[in-house]
């Protein structure tokens, strides 16, 4: 069947991954798990869940101000961690990356920091038509406290970006250009050379969302040339409640923190309090320990398979799964073609509304997702209130994607008018 | 969870009972559920307290324009102060279906809609 397509080293590795991650033996309904919402978040490999188990069991101690032992353990684990996803996106140093508890969290931080220093009325803050909520309201909140002005690229129907008004819409009072590097709903991969390059030319900042990259490519934010770069650890094979703020030095430099209380701060007195250096200035109170040596883990384990492995077998998936689904009577693929996209498809089929689909696929065992999927403005470009999402990562196979199709051909029979 | 009942479900989905719009209604209400995009309308013809005609139109998810149908069948002859006392459970009765809290309110939308329409009652149905 598919698996001929596959070189035996090929299907050799894609079953040592598997076996890796314990909850693909998991059945759902007596039918075994093909877990297809790795947008959403991803599954963890045994060495991230034994690095959360071994800290817990072995070393949890406060970090940075303790001097026993198990303090000394922890600290050095938080911080190795730190460096290692430093090196992972190429930052030029680990006091650039900013733990934060996830991409959105770090998205805010940018606003009511770097935001609240930067941005008045007469400024303008340019975004996309299909960023994801996260990219989107932090600036409206932020828009109604400090008077400044939020713009929007708008989307071809082809589900890219329509850049013809690109020159007005980066001007002489943009401040900040914030996007998206993949799209979490179209899959679109974003030309971010040509934007920061736009962004650059009148003296704005860049902001890039690249939640839905750096699990899935490798990513270069020096090479990006972006200000800010931001990406949550769960949806990297790393755990909940961690998420990575990366920054330009002089930038980080001169915000103003986020948070206050300990940590963050180098000397307190009743009179005034003095920051502490990068990157503690923003990271208030006790951290999420585990979690960021966890991350640590789980970037270990992106490094080992390679994450030029992972693009390319999500690339192979999403062709096959593309040209598959383009088959299915009803079905409607939202965004660009399979060359131009990460690995994911965002789907409308007829006469089956995605939550009665989601729900006929969970019978068999198939977790898609069902809904705007964070992106309302997006679906309203397209006229739709909710689609349906296949999201792949590096454990999927190309015969789950045969059993989602049989699915799909299944809820129509059921479903369909 | 019952096969049979989940055939009910499809069977009101793919052939819609009181579909459509009453000439005169006494009420009518609009309702939607911007999370996934069901939404229903619901009209009433109401005689000294009785509902004695009902008519549906809306799009959406099975369990939703199932739920509507459904109710649209069972309110006739109803008196509208004995459904003031319908709630959630009553709607998991007629659909006999256990349902998660995600499509919950896909269930409840018709009946939220039908209370806000007699009543002035915006919140979901418990």
């Amino acid at each position: 069947m598919t698996t001929q397509a596959l070189s035996p080293d090929f299907a050799q590795k894609l079953t040592e991954i598997r076996a890796q991650f314990p909850v693909l033996e998991r059945q759902v309904h007596g039918k075994p798990l093909i877990y297809l919402d790795n947008a959403a978040t991803t599954q963890k490999p045994l060495s991230v869940i034994q690095a959360l188990d071994e800290y817990y069991r072995r070393y949890n101690a406060n970090v940075h101000r303790g001097v026993h032992t198990l303090s000394e353990e922890a600290t050095g684990a938080y911080e190795n961690a730190r460096l290692r996803v430093a090196r992972f996106i190429n930052a030029p140093s680990p006091k650039q990356v900013i733990f934060t508890r996830n991409a959105t969290e770090s998205i805010n931080l940018v606003a009511h920091t770097w935001g609240r220093a930067n941005l008045g009325p007469g400024d303008e803050v340019l975004i996309t038509e299909m960023e994801h909520h996260s990219n989107i309201v932090p600036w409206q909140i932020l828009q109604e406290q400090l008077g400044f002005t939020l713009r929007h690229i708008p989307l071809t129907d082809q589900g890219t970006l329509d850049l013809s008004q690109l020159d007005g819409l980066v001007n002489e009072r943009t401040k900040l250009v914030s996007f998206v590097h993949v799209s979490n709903v179209l899959g679109t991969v974003n030309p971010v050379a040509r934007l920061v390059e736009a962004a650059q030319a009148v003296g704005a900042k860049v902001l890039i969302d690249a939640a839905q990259s750096v699990p899935h490519m490798p990513v270069d934010v020096q090479a990006l040339g972006a200000d800010f770069v931001v990406f949550s650890g769960h949806k990297m094979a790393g755990p909940t409640g961690i998420g990575v703020l990366y920054g330009r030095r002089e930038l980080l430099e001169a915000m103003p923190p986020f948070l206050g209380g300990g940590d963050m701060i180098r000397e307190v007195k009743l009179s005034g309090s003095r920051w502490n250096t990068l990157p503690y200035k923003f990271e208030a109170g006790t951290p999420s320990i585990a979690q960021g040596i966890g991350l640590g883990a789980a970037v270990d384990y992106l490094n080992q398979v390679g994450v030029d492995w992972i693009w390319e077998h999500e690339r192979a998936l999403v062709r096959y799964a593309y040209g598959r689904m383009s088959q299915v009577e009803g079905l409607r693929i939202l965004g660009p073609g399979p060359e131009e996209r990460g690995g994911l498809i965002a789907f409308t089929l007829e006469g089956v509304h995605p939550h009665d689909l989601a729900a006929i696929l969970d019978m068999d065992g198939i977790a898609i997702r069902a809904g705007h999927h964070c992106a309302q403005p997006l679906h309203d470009r397209y006229g739709m209130v909710a689609s349906a999402r296949a999201s792949f990562y590096l454990y999927n196979t190309l015969e789950e994607v045969d059993k989602l199709v049989a699915g799909l051909e299944k809820a129509v029979d059921v479903f369909a008018l | 969870m019952d096969q049979l009942y989940r055939e009910a479900i499809i069977d009101h989905y793919k052939h819609p009972r009181r579909k459509g719009h009453l000439a005169e209604p006494d009420i009518h209400y609009h309702d939607t559920n911007p999370f996934c995009g069901d939404e229903v309308t619901i009209e009433l013809k109401v005689e000294d307290g009785v509902v004695v005609d009902a008519a549906f139109d809306g799009r959406g998810c099975a369990i939703s324009q199932a739920s509507a149908s459904m109710m649209m069948e069972e309110i006739i002859g109803m008196s509208v102060e004995e459904l003031r006392q319908w709630g959630k459970e009553d709607i998991l009765d007629m659909l006999g279906i256990e349902i998660g809290p995600v499509r919950l309110k896909c269930a409840l939308l018709p009946l939220k809609a039908l209370k806000a329409g007699l009543w002035g009652l915006e919140e979901w149905p418990e």
